[in-house]
């Protein structure tokens, strides 16, 4: 190795900084395509169903905004696929046997189908018949959701691992596949997550909706997305609650430790109560400032307000994850949860008064609204992952064992490279996203299908002679 | 059964995939600053549009395979050629957006077509820097890399990443000799001619020159008798050069890029058999990299199932947008 002037811990923090950077970026794309590839299926199935003009001009509206984010997704999830080896090589090596074919089915069964569907559903509207760009749209929003299923297995297994032994050279090798896509976080955190991306993108569709219905009570289109945005704000948002309630439950059992970080527990006992805000001081074990309710984290965790909580006592210093950011990352997810949910439902009583297109109040809400999934998503990750430290596959590989031999100095340029591309890339994307929801969906272009099913010469020949 | 020798073609597959695609949709957006006419470049970036995220996804499970079949060697290279596999993603970036961006925008065009050219370059030279740093050989000392961050940087590495260069202009002018009518289809041929001839010095020379540096790969080839059905390959090489130059000649529209292709394919047959049974040559060999045995049927099961569908629904995907560029093609606005 070359002299360097940085120590191995300067590397680890890079390298950490440099992961939870480039994910939490590329998890923003995700959260929005799932969501919006699902919509823009619905909606184009509800114009071939219905033949309503209106859900094809949202349909042309959202897929413009849907490309770009598309193509943000895709460069920033590649960085992903390749950080693993860049900095994380022990970690391949030694979990590479598991995770990696998990990786190589998402790449099989979703990343193809995605890409491979994606040009016909964005430039193929005039080369095939309308059931086939259908079929190309279903696909993508299809290959969305698979990839959604793969990776939060991976992630899942390095949470609470199953299904495999240890080899001679420290390798983790499966005994069995089922055990191992299936781990016991897996359902809740898949739910959890395609959740999350659903209610992201109902947000953001509101809030869009909202705008232009602030400029224009009547406009038809705008109507529409507000109406189907907030019917899905009324019913996903507490199913979401009710979802990372489980969740919750079932990291109690396999990652006490988390849980404890989540709720400011420093102590286990009995009548434990819920810490709503708080400062948590990791040298007393204390959480300063503190507003409480007591008893209630027993009944929440437990349903029973005599049962112990474990707290960060029962597990060694060196264990604990860093408690302050857990907690408030918790926090944050949680209110906007909640804010979700009063969204939904004051909606839901102005739709029942039949004031839903005329509340200005409730579009201002709604618009303020509109990025709120993404903080509760990057928050929620921060909790998952934050709360797993020290270790990176849990109980068994620890971070700081699991990181590449590079020098500092070689983490610190790629990771200042990574910021000042992203905020510059990614920047410019945001803006053109933003000028694309400003535009009026009720004028947006709309290209003809091809006349005829089966694509290319025959269709253009058709339409030659119709011509 | 040897699994891993399955996956070592396999993953040999896929990357040649990935450069037979991404190749040409690279080269097309490096060929841009012969072509400065607005109308030229929509033509040529709509040529590849449809396509590109589904060819750079090989990409993916080029890395996303290596990862699960050869742990071992994913492992020490991604460390051993970090500054490259950044620069390779970020110039990803730059171009991958661009598809997107150009056409959103009317005043910062120029600055959008920029990134594509320069993304493009710097993933496409970034590339074939690293099959010169794997060539050159990668220090390991107990599973892990043990040479400095610098290391892969030599004038050979940055030699093959030109040769690399050159190569996919090659694709992308034959590309745009299939796609294009006109001038630009015109032009493109010239250019095509230019980048063969190019393409073919780099390749000779690099023929040349690894035997002569190292000698295990010297042995591997001039062995009599037992190597002698090796020099097949420098035979084909030639048939190859002389139909591809021919094909230029006669103006024919689908020939020239399937024979740059027969090029790359040529090229890379003579790397397997100069580096092989070595992933990380003369480190790791593919057995010693492979994954346990179980992983790698797991994935085997599947891959066998689901890559001949790939195949078709890629190939469908080429058939609906086969056939020349219109001006008027339209992207989505
Ligand atoms: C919950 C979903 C989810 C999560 C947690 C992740 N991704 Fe992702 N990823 C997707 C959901 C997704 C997606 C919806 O499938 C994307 C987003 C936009 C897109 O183009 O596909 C995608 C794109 C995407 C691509 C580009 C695929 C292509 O070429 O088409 C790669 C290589 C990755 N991701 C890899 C990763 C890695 C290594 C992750 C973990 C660190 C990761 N993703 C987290
Ligand atoms: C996409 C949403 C995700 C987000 C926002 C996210 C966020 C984070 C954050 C903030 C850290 C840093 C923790 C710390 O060091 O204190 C981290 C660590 C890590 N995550 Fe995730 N993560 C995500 C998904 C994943 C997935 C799907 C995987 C595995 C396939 C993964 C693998 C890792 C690894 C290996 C580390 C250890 C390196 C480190 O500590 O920085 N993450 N992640
Ligand atoms: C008030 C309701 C909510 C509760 C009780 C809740 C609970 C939880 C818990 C306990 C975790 C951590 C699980 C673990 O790491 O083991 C988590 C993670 C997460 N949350 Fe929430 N959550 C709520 C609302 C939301 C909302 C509204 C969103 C986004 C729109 C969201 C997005 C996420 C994400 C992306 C993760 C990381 C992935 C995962 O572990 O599933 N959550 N949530």
């Amino acid at each position: 190795m070359v002299e360097s002037f940085f120590s191995d811990a300067d590397a680890l923090f890079l390298a950490r900084f440099q992961f939870a950077f480039t994910v939490a970026f590329h998890i923003i794309f995700p959260a929005f395509t799932i969501g919006i590839a699902s919509y823009l299926a619905v909606l184009e199935g509800l114009y071939l169903k219905t033949r309503k003009p209106v859900y094809q001009k949202l349909f042309r509206f959202w897929v413009k905004i849907f490309a770009v984010a598309f193509g943000m997704g895709v460069v920033s999830g590649i960085v992903m696929s390749y950080q693993f080896g860049t900095n994380w090589s022990v970690f391949s090596d030694k979990a590479g046997p598991v995770i990696g074919p998990l990786m190589g089915y998402e790449v099989l069964t979703a990343f193809f189908l995605e890409a491979g569907f994606l040009g016909v559903m964005l430039f193929g509207m005039n080369r095939v018949g309308e059931k086939l760009h259908y079929f190309a749209t279903l696909m993508v929003a299809i290959g969305t959701a698979i990839s959604a299923f793969w990776i939060l297995s991976v992630n899942s297994w390095m949470q609470t691992p199953a299904g495999f032994a240890i080899n001679d050279v420290g390798q983790f090798v499966v005994e069995d596949w089922f055990a191992v896509v299936f781990n016991p976080s897996f359902p809740y955190r898949l739910a959890h997550m395609l959740l999350a991306a659903y209610l992201t993108t109902a947000f953001v569709v509101g809030a869009v909706g909202a705008w232009h219905l602030l400029k224009d009570k009547t406009n038809a289109a705008a109507r529409k997305m507000f109406s189907m945005a907030m019917w899905m704000a009324l019913i996903v948002a507490p199913l979401q609650v009710f979802v990372g309630d489980l969740h919750g439950l079932n990291t109690q059992e396999y990652q006490p430790a988390k849980v404890a970080a989540m709720e400011g527990h420093f102590k286990s006992e009995t009548q434990a109560p819920l810490y709503l805000f708080g400062w948590p001081n990791e040298e007393t074990a204390e959480v300063d400032y503190a507003v409480k309710i007591p008893g209630l984290a027993s009944i929440i965790l437990k349903h029973d307000v005599n049962a112990e909580v474990t707290g960060l006592d029962a597990f060694p210093r060196e264990d604990w994850p860093p408690v302050p950011i857990v907690f408030w990352s918790f926090r944050i997810m949680v209110g906007i949860g909640l804010l979700m949910v009063v969204i939904g439902l004051w909606a839901g009583i102005q739709r029942a008064r039949g004031k839903l297109y005329d509340s200005s109040l409730l579009h201002r809400s709604a618009l303020l609204m509109g990025p709120s999934g993404f903080v509760a998503v990057i928050a929620g990750w921060i909790v998952t992952e934050v709360g797993r430290q020290p270790w990176v596959v849990q109980g068994l590989l620890r971070t700081a064992d699991a990181a590449s031999p590079i020098a500092a100095e070689g983490v610190g340029a790629s990771l200042l490279a990574f910021i000042v591309v992203y905020f510059l890339v990614f920047g410019a994307g945001t803006v053109y996203i933003l000028r694309k929801m400003a535009g009026n969906p009720e004028t947006v272009h709309i290209p003809e299908y091809a006349k005829a099913k089966p694509a290319g010469m025959a269709a253009e020949r058709l339409m030659h002679e119709e011509e | 059964m040897d699994y891993a020798l399955i996956w070592a073609i396999l993953v040999a597959v896929a990357v040649f995939a990935y450069v037979a695609l991404d190749g040409f949709d690279l080269g097309v957006a490096m060929l841009f600053p012969w072509f400065k006419k607005e109308a030229d470049r929509d033509i040529m970036m709509n040529s590849v549009a449809p396509v590109w995220d589904g060819n750079e996804t090989w990409l993916v499970l080029g890395g996303g395979g290596l990862l699960a079949v050869f742990p071992l060697a994913y492992s020490v290279l991604m460390p051993a050629l970090y500054m490259p596999v950044i620069a390779m993603l970020l110039g990803l970036i730059f171009r991958g957006v661009a598809f997107e961006y150009r056409f959103k925008t009317r005043t910062n065009k120029h600055w959008w077509d920029l990134s594509f050219i320069v993304g493009s370059l710097v993933a496409a030279l970034s590339q074939g820097i690293m099959l010169g740093a794997m060539l050159q050989g990668i220090k390991v000392v107990d599973r892990a890399y043990a040479g400095g961050w610098f290391d892969w940087l030599t004038w050979f590495s940055v030699f093959c990443g030109i040769a690399v260069v050159i190569g996919y202009l090659l694709l992308g002018a034959t590309w745009l000799v299939m796609k294009a009518e006109g001038e630009l289809q015109r032009r493109s041929y010239g250019l095509a001619f230019k980048f063969a001839l190019g393409l073919v010095a780099c390749i000779t020379f690099v023929s040349l020159y690894l035997p002569w540096r190292d000698s295990a790969i010297a042995e591997r080839w001039f062995s009599f008798p037992a190597s002698i059905w090796l020099w097949v390959l420098p035979v084909v090489l030639a048939v190859v050069t002389i139909g591809l130059l021919r094909s230029l000649k006669q103006r024919q529209q689908g020939r020239p890029y399937l024979w740059s292709l027969g090029l790359f394919l040529v090229s890379f047959l003579g790397f397997a058999v100069s580096i092989f049974p070595y992933l990380v040559p003369r480190a790791i060999t593919i057995w010693q990299a492979a994954a346990p045995d179980n992983s790698l049927k797991f994935l085997l099961v599947g891959a066998v199932f689901l890559l001949p569908i790939i195949f078709a629904y890629t190939g469908y995907t080429y058939w609906v947008f086969r056939g020349k560029v219109k001006a008027d093609a339209g992207y989505h606005d």
